[in-house]
């Protein structure tokens, strides 16, 4: 709320961190990792820096805690979205003698 | 009620209507109670415009062959009626006008928590179906309201870009809608207004409101994603470009299965207000009905894959889809065996309001029961895009929310324009609607069962009868409508005054006056009771406004 006065020496703080993380960005995509790790490091990353903004920029971290459920809700909202379409996607495959017949 | 007791004043109360006379005291109105007013008129409209596009598919399938119009202005037609009823009427419907009207007087509050941002809701609405207006006079859509992919992004020429910028754009009404009456709920309830004795209609608009803020801002992606599709070739949607056009039946349900729930459960707060009043019984399992609204509209976000069938995908995700979708049955049963035990031994009327809420109970369980039919995946396989589909689906937004729509207006139009309509009227329409509505979507049950398919402008000889029967259903249900318009535009000026609670109910929208004074409570009522609870006739009159000190609060 906007009662909480936040010092300056955060906001720097954050906004540092923000821009290391955007380095290990650039430096990583130099470098194509094996399995799947390209994408769960840029996820990582990006997930990580979204959250600060969140929490400092966005003043969540100080906010009541009506205001945290409703920021929680909303991300929980996009990993119902996510998860279940991935249910999908990720189980396609598991039929797939039965997919190749009924493509022809 | 109590006319005997209040002086009669030489000079009119000011109420909300007549604090302002000129057109601009309207189009800058912040009070919600006009601004409900609003909605109410441009609405209606919608719904005339989405009946007349539903009379011309009616009357073409009167007989077997393509006489009326082609199969190209067929698909518009259908296309036209699905969006115009879906997002400009059934949405906004309840929610934007009686929830508007009464969300604030039944907890208590002078107005909504944000009544610019409500001006502003309107406003956008507006400005969403101006953009869907002129899509339809410049030559309309024929996408069906889905708007599927590939057809939708690389093969029509119609206008997709423009009806789409027409659903995003109000869909922003309606997350602004939502997040005004979240807040206004949370931090504008008057002192004694615990949660749990809120008026159910406010639990469900609570509900409602979830859906609204969660669910809308996805399908606003998803049709700016076909936009751009069909503009620049993402390759979202296209396999050639690495897209997949099942995503988009994805997103597009992850918003429209809880739309569904967005249309009927404010019909399920209003048919929960109806059942008290004219049973004169506070509502059997009060917290369990309240509860059963969140729970519909969280599960509800869980249980889209259920459009998805037939659309090639994973049987695996189909089977947790359909358990999902046999779930939400649940919640919806409790509200309907809650209703019937609150009529159970209940000192039942059969006024107007009453019969529609009636009807919605019959009507709305036999949706949801056909609903099941189709959860099952063997047999949504024999169903699916037939008009089982078409008739299971208007059982719930015509037989449901329609009926509910109307159920309110006759319920809360005393209390909204201070005029009584003609009770015998009233009735009469309720059943002719009644009548007329089993009429049309009956006999599609047994067509689509027979093999009919959804969306076909001609079809086989022997399908004639039903469909026939079909029609005539309609033009009933259509003299079911313009009845009510006709004698409540009449007690506009003829109706017989109406008092402050013409129907002896227990919320707190009838302990003010009808129609309300602008602030609607001359000072904060402070709440002392539980919702639906019922009081010797002489003492909800006191309460009603009899008493110098008692009256004040309701600004006579
Ligand atoms: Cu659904």
């Amino acid at each position: 709320m906007s009662e909480h006065i936040v010092p300056k020496k955060t906001y720097y703080a954050v906004f540092g961190a923000l821009m290391a993380l955007t380095a290990i960005t650039v430096f990583v995509a130099r470098f194509d990792l094996p399995w799947i790790l390209n994408i769960v490091v840029a996820l990582t990353i990006a997930v990580t820096k979204a959250t600060l903004v969140v929490l400092y920029f966005m003043h969540v971290r100080y906010s009541s805690r009506l205001t945290q459920v409703v920021v929680v809700a909303g991300i929980f909202w996009l990993v119902i979205m996510l998860v279940l379409t991935a249910s999908d996607y990720v189980t396609r495959g598991l039929l797939a003698p039965v997919v190749s017949i009924s493509a022809q | 009620m109590s006319t005997a007791v209040i002086p009669v004043e030489a000079k009119p109360r000011t109420t909300y209507l007549n604090a302002g006379q000129t057109l601009k005291s309207w189009l800058l109105t912040l009070d919600h109670k006009r601004i409900g007013i609003l909605y109410l008129i441009s609405v209606t409209f919608f719904f005339l415009v989405g009946g007349i596009y539903a009379t011309l598919i009616r009357l073409e399938l009167l007989t077997p062959q393509g006489d009326l119009v082609s199969a190209q202005t067929y698909n518009k037609l259908f296309t036209q009626h699905g969006i115009t009823m879906v997002f400009f009427f059934l949405i906004p419907s309840i929610p934007a006008v009686f929830g508007n009207f009464l969300l604030p007087i039944m907890i208590g509050a002078k107005d909504v928590a944000f009544p610019r941002l409500n001006l502003l809701s309107w406003y956008v609405f507006m400005t969403g179906a101006l953009f869907a207006s002129y899509a339809m006079f410049a030559g309309g859509v024929d996408t069906g309201w889905t708007f599927y992919p590939p057809y939708s992004t690389n093969y029509a020429n119609t206008y997709v870009i423009a009806t789409g910028l027409g659903i995003f754009i109000a869909g922003f009404s309606s997350i602004l809608t939502g997040l005004n009456f979240i807040v206004t709920i949370h931090t504008m309830r008057a002192p004694g207004m615990t949660w749990f004795r809120l008026p159910l209609f406010v639990w469900a608009q609570y509900a409602t409101s979830l859906i609204q803020i969660l669910g809308t801002p996805v399908l606003a992606i998803t049709l700016l994603l076909v936009a751009l599709e069909r503009t620049v070739g993402i390759g979202i949607f296209d396999p050639r470009l690495g897209g997949d056009p099942v995503l988009f039946q994805h997103l597009f349900w992850f918003y429209s299965h809880p739309a569904v729930y967005i249309m009927v459960l404010p019909s399920m707060g209003v048919v929960s207000e109806i059942i008290a009043t004219f049973s004169r019984k506070p509502i059997f399992g009060y917290k369990f009905v309240a509860f059963s609204s969140l729970a519909i509209a969280i599960v509800g976000f869980l249980v889209w894959g259920h459009h998805l069938f037939t659309s090639s995908q994973s049987v695996y995700a189909g089977m947790l889809f359909s358990l999902l979708s046999y779930a939400v049955a649940i919640p919806s049963a409790i509200k309907v065996f809650n209703w019937t035990a609150t009529l159970y031994r209940g000192s039942i009327s059969y006024d107007a309001p009453m019969l529609y809420a009636l009807g919605f109970i019959g009507l709305f369980l036999i949706g949801g029961l056909t609903g099941l039919f189709l959860a099952a995946l063997g047999l949504d396989v024999h169903v699916h895009d037939t008009y089982f589909v078409v008739a299971h689906f208007h059982y719930i937004m015509v037989g449901g929310a329609l009926l509910a729509y109307l159920g309110a207006m006759h319920y809360w139009w005393p209390k909204m324009t201070g005029r009584l309509y003609p009770e015998g009227w009233a009735r009469f329409a309720a059943l002719v609607v009644f009548v007329g509505f089993n009429l049309t979507f009956f006999p599609q049950f047994i067509l689509g069962y027979l093999g009919m398919p959804r969306r076909y402008y001609t079809y086989a000889p022997e399908f004639q009868l039903l469909h026939v029967l079909s029609t005539a259903g309609a033009s009933i249900l259509a003299v079911g409508f313009i009845l009510p318009a006709i004698y409540l535009l009449w007690s506009l000026k003829k109706g017989p005054i109406a008092p402050a609670d013409p129907w002896l109910a227990t919320g707190l929208e009838w302990r003010t006056s009808s129609p309300p004074p602008p602030e609607n409570f001359e000072r904060t009522p402070i709440v002392t009771w539980n919702a639906y609870e019922f009081r010797p006739q002489e003492e909800a009159e006191v309460i009603g406004g009899g008493k110098p000190d008692a009256s004040s609060l309701t600004g006579e």
